[in-house]
């Protein structure tokens, strides 16, 4: 049986997917929020802001507007495997010689596979808008290693959400925080013009560091031991979220 | 089909029990269905049907007891008895998003059969979904949607089928329809074990009937054993109406009622 697994959650990320396809204004409602911010932030805050750097502020608050674009993306996965649970159709896979992990994996997968394209769209617009790197291959290869990683946290949190939810509007509150924390970060202005426990609560929450690090990338400048604080919060939300979904769903499913 | 496939009961359950907290939803039931029979799980709402049905199709572990499907046990070999069985539960598990053929294509592979796409047809034509076939389940009546929910089941041709409540919330040309499907399933060999609240569906259908209450089996045998309890039949002239049933189906119906002999 488990050795399906890779051939049952391709044909399940496939099913996914076509839901995506067939709806695609749940990538276009991802894109639109941080679009918004971003033009808001870029053409009446902007100017305001002081970041101390010699960057133009969209430049700066890109990285900012990447991680809140996958904080709402996120709500779309749980709002789906919620549907799914409701639905019956996931006790009709349940009941059905495939193997089980690979019902969760498809929608992660699918996850990833929606917020990339969301977050290609919102640098599609940054370009238009003005912003611009020097950033070599390998810059662009670790800062889509960077997203993916933090999509694939995020998403597992979704898996969670999803999984214990009570109701449609429960499935996908629980990204509200999570879009809410780049504001309290380095994300939009420096930490040090920050009183001192919100300075504080932002320097050592992990967004800072992860747009520290893509900021840097993207500069072209060194990041510091920024990203080893950056991949060691990644990795553990990743992993603690990862095994809080499995229990849960071993729980479900048992 | 085998000698030992005949002799062996296709399901046999001994002494489940299942709690949830407090809630003793069942406290040991005990029967068995022979292969290729009908056998219908009666009882009103909360009697513990869904439950068991649940236990059986590997979806929810027994606190208590054993119960083995197809030969297989489901506590310990339930990916045995995940490739025996198919599952058509209380409410009509379609993905709404795809369309019906999509939702056969997908459990066809999901099953790992060859040519998905034919089965789909096939199947598609055999449940008179051709034409509908290329719209969203989601536009599909609910009769439409139980009928393809049914189809996607038998994809793979599995030995036993569970049908939970099928024709629960269907209008009566739907319910017909469902009741047809289900004979002929029993026609070609399948094992059906259905659970139903409607005494009629049971009455049409079963080969044997069991009644499930408060948690236990309190009484199991053929249609004629169960009438056998009460005394025996009075003789009483009385003037046939018409049911509701019968003058609506006259009006509306290309489907008739697939009637037993008067009694």
């Amino acid at each position: 049986m488990s050795t399906h697994v890779l051939g049952d959650t391709g044909i399940l990320t496939g099913r996914s997917l076509r839901h995506i396809l067939r709806s695609p204004d749940t990538i276009i409602t991802t894109a639109v929020t941080p679009i918004a911010l971003m033009l808001l932030f870029v053409y009446v805050f902007g100017g305001a802001i002081n970041t101390g750097s010699d960057e133009s502020y969209l430049n700066y608050m890109l990285p900012g507007i990447l991680l809140i674009t996958i904080a709402s993306g996120v709500a779309y996965t749980a709002y789906r495997l919620f549907l799914d649970l409701q639905g019956g159709i996931f006790e009709r896979f349940q009941s059905m010689p495939i193997a089980r992990s690979s019902v969760l994996w498809a929608h992660v997968l699918t996850s990833l596979a929606a917020n990339l394209v969301s977050v290609a769209v919102v640098i599609a617009v940054a370009l238009i808008m003005g912003f611009r790197t020097g950033a070599s291959v390998t810059a662009w290869l670790a800062v889509a290693g960077i997203l993916i990683l933090f999509t694939l946290a995020l998403t597992w949190i979704a898996v969670i959400a999803g999984l214990s939810a009570k109701t449609v509007d429960g499935a996908s509150a629980f990204s509200y925080p999570l879009i809410f924390l780049p504001f309290i970060s380095s994300a939009f202005a420096p930490t040090d013009s920050m009183p001192g426990p919100v300075a504080w609560f932002a320097e050592n929450q992990p967004v800072t560091s992860i747009v520290n690090t893509i900021r840097a990338l993207y500069a072209g400048e060194p990041v510091g031991s920024d990203i080893w604080i950056a991949l060691v919060w990644l990795v553990g939300i990743l992993v603690v979220a990862y095994t809080f979904a499995a229990t849960i769903y071993r729980r479900k499913i048992s | 089909m085998t000698t030992s496939q005949a002799l062996e009961p296709a399901i046999r359950v001994q002494g489940i029990e299942k709690s949830f907290k407090d809630l003793h939803v069942l406290r040991g039931v005990d029967f068995e269905v022979s292969a290729g029979s009908i056998f219908a799980l009666l009882g009103s709402n909360g009697a513990g049907k869904t439950t068991l049905v649940r236990i059986l199709s590997t979806l929810l572990k027994a606190d208590a007891g054993t119960a083995t499907v197809n030969g297989h046990d489901v506590a310990t070999s339930p990916g045995d008895v995940r490739e025996s069985i198919s599952l058509t539960g209380q409410f009509a598990a379609v993905d709404e998003v795809l369309t019906g053929r999509e939702n056969l294509v997908l459990v066809a592979k999901l099953r790992h059969l060859n040519d998905p796409g034919a089965i789909a047809d096939g199947l598609l034509a055999r449940f008179s979904l051709t034409e509908a076939g290329n719209r969203k389940a989601s536009t599909y009546s609910g009769g439409m949607r139980r009928r393809l929910d049914i189809a996607m089941s038998l994809i793979g041709n599995p030995p036993i089928i569970f049908l939970d409540e099928p024709t629960t919330g269907l209008d009566p040309q739907a319910r017909i329809e469902v009741w047809q499907t289900v004979k002929q399933l029993a026609g070609q060999g399948t094992t059906v074990l259905l659970t139903t609240q409607y005494l009629d569906e049971a009455e049409q259908l079963a080969d044997r009937i069991a009644i499930l209450h408060k948690g236990r089996i309190i009484q199991n045998g053929t249609l004629s054993e169960l009438k056998q309890l009460l005394p025996p039949a009075k003789v009483e002239y009385i003037e046939k109406q018409p049911s509701l049933e019968d003058v609506f189906l006259a009006l509306v119906g290309d489907t008739v009622p697939a009637r037993k002999e008067p009694r």
